[in-house]
């Protein structure tokens, strides 16, 4: 009825090609895009630092694992460990060199990641699967003994912590103490729909063809000329560098200050459940894998307590804790059975449903 | 596409020579001094009871395996151990006994995967997807876009093939060879598991293949009704061994093939 392509005719094969073939679509990502820079002005600081913030950096690290494991097929445990990269990485860089600026510091911090990226990846052109998964959780635990052990990466900072100086851009603090919630939603807002715009350009193109091809079928993909190692090799490259910049954003741009705990095992699991459970090879599915695991909680602690509130029963706060991890251990298994590919698949048949809508098919 | 220095191949000449090749699996024998060769623009059939070793065959010819002994000369050029993306490189392309598509993506993308090689954007230009880049994706599309009218697989270019039937999955997979313009095509039995009316599309499109783009074919086809109208030349195999070469109507007389076929009564 409202979703329909009726009269959008495709005359060329870059309109075939769009990203958003259909109007409605353009329309309604143009609608999201604006209500979300519309957030930054309702000086709601709760709703932008401890939900939007954190939202879109898990969801850049995400879309760094899903290009990785959803797209090219390889499993990592190692997400936690090369979002630390980017973090320190970002940190030595930054306060080595103060004038510039530091936005040209986040970006560039993935390279480092990209670099320690590639080096654990080199296995991987002969160990696939579980096994891969357990040589990248050998970096995980590396870098992670790396971050804790080598005092250099903290300058020397007794507290064994690194922490967001304060930065300006034309003049505003985007970065330290004194920057506000609205102006490090905004950067971070606006990097992210950079770096995703830059992830549907690769997925799409002749790389993102090859690594679904060795993902699907790394023979025929070898007998057709594409060469193995490169191309995963590329893909951790891309992947780790996604998650550094995502690292150096959850500690500058988000806490303000990290000690090594923050990239740990942890990390590198939620991670790994948020591509699953937003759905593998698929970018919208990283924002909905990523909503879904950290904001849902959020969600359940506002809630429970207020549905609970009229029968006259409170519930303490342990319990609330406790009854998200429950409540999200049950949706990981509940989606893993009905629906394997995840929110994404969801989200791609309620799309078909309202096109055809109120036909059946 | 051909490097400066070799040698132009015209129809007719010796396209692919496989001489005294042998392979062997520790002590399982798959080839033993096998000996034959592919003609430029000829359709060759490579036919033998199973476990023939026809498979094992075409593996080396692609690079996949490496003969134990022996030499296979491609256009020219001997190689001891080629990589099969050099193969690739250098112009054969096949298809698998069990389809070997990409089973995640689409139609049209499993073909355009095809012509990774004839794309050389780099990184670069394929992060922005603007000016070269989408220029040559385009110009791919385009010849992507005449194999699927060529296959008359229109109505499935945007199905992930794994929801695709067999018989179509086996088209896609030609497709797939196809976009690589290869100069020889192998296929590992292209017809397995057709009924009727998709092994004549697929005997017309081979057929069409050979005559319309001049590409040099070896395939591999246990039907041989199919086998003896297709091909120009047919080798028989029986235990890794070579048993007949020839064209199709001395080899349906040969006894040893007939032997082999039907068995020897005792």
């Amino acid at each position: 009825m409202f979703y329909r392509e009726a009269g959008q005719y495709k005359t060329s094969y870059a309109a075939d090609m769009a990203v958003f073939p259909l109007r409605q679509d353009r329309i309604g990502l143009a609608i999201i895009i604006a209500a979300a820079y519309g957030l930054a002005f309702t000086k709601n600081d709760f709703l932008l630092q401890a939900v939007m913030i954190p939202f879109l950096v898990f969801s850049l690290a995400a879309i760094g694992l899903n290009l990785l494991t959803g797209y090219a097929g390889l499993l990592s445990l190692g997400t936690g460990g090369f979002m630390g990269v980017g973090a320190y990485a970002c940190y030595k860089l930054m306060t080595a060199f103060p004038e510039v600026n530091v936005l040209i510091w986040i970006l560039t911090s993935g390279f480092f990641a990209a670099g320690i990226g590639v080096l654990f990846g080199l296995p991987s052109l002969r160990i696939k699967g579980f096994y891969l998964a357990v040589a990248t959780l050998a970096a995980q635990f590396f870098l992670q003994w790396a971050f804790n052990r080598v005092p250099w990466l903290v300058n020397y900072n007794v507290s064994g912590a690194i922490e967001a100086p304060l930065r300006t851009l034309f003049g505003v603090p985007i970065m330290g103490p004194t920057a506000t919630p609205e102006v490090r939603y905004l950067v971070v807002l606006t990097l992210v729909i950079f770096l995703t715009w830059i992830a549907s350009n690769i997925v799409r193109g002749r790389i993102g063809r090859e690594w679904m091809a060795i993902r699907d079928m790394d023979i025929a993909a070898e007998l057709m000329g594409i060469k193995l190692l490169p191309t995963k090799l590329l893909a951790f490259a891309v992947s780790s560098y996604y998650c550094g910049v995502a690292g150096a954003m959850l500690v500058f741009l988000w806490y303000g200050g990290a000690e090594y705990t923050v990239f740990d095992i942890n990390q590198s699991f939620f991670t790994l459940f948020m591509i699953i459970i937003g759905g593998l090879g698929s970018l919208i599915g990283s924002f909905f894998g990523a909503a879904l695991i950290y904001m849902m909680p959020i969600g359940l602690g506002m809630l429970l307590p207020a549905i609970l509130a009229p029968f006259g029963l409170s519930i303490g706060s342990e319990t609330i804790e406790h009854l998200r991890f429950l409540i999200v251990g049950a949706l990981i298994i509940f989606f893993l059975i009905v629906e394997p590919h995840g929110l994404a698949r969801l989200w791609q048949i309620g799309k078909q449903k309202l096109r055809v809508w109120p036909f059946p098919y | 596409m051909r490097a400066p220095d070799s040698p132009i191949i015209t129809k007719g000449d010796v396209l692919l020579a496989v001489d005294n090749v042998s392979l062997s699996f520790g002590g399982v024998k798959a080839l033993t001094d096998v000996s034959f060769d592919i003609r430029k623009g000829e359709i060759r059939a490579i036919i033998g009871p199973n476990g023939a070793g026809k498979t094992s065959m075409l593996n080396c010819i692609n690079g996949f395996y490496h003969p134990t002994e022996g030499r296979i000369t491609f256009k020219g050029e001997t190689r001891q151990r080629m990589r099969p993306h050099v193969a690739a490189r250098g112009g054969i392309a096949r298809t698998f006994q069990n389809v070997a598509l990409f089973k995640g993506m689409t139609t049209l993308d499993n073909i355009m995967a095809g012509r990774s090689l004839k794309m050389r954007r780099g990184f670069f230009w394929q992060v922005l997807r603007h000016g070269p880049a989408l220029e040559e994706e385009i110009s791919q599309r385009r010849v992507v876009e005449d194999i699927i009218d060529f296959l008359e697989i229109q109505a499935i270019r945007k199905v992930p093939v794994g929801k695709l039937a067999y018989g179509l999955q086996k088209r896609v997979e030609l497709g797939r060879a196809l976009a690589m313009q290869p100069e020889l095509l192998l296929l590992d039995e292209p017809m397995a598991g057709m009924n009727l009316e998709e092994k004549e599309d697929m005997s017309r499109f081979i057929l069409d293949v050979n005559q319309q783009f001049g590409t040099t074919i070896a395939l591999i086809e246990h039907d041989m009704g199919v086998v003896m109208d297709l091909s120009d030349r047919v080798v028989v195999l029986e235990y890794g061994r070579k048993i007949a070469d020839g064209k199709p109507d001395e080899v349906k007389r040969d006894e040893r093939v007939i032997a082999a076929y039907l068995g020897v009564p005792h």
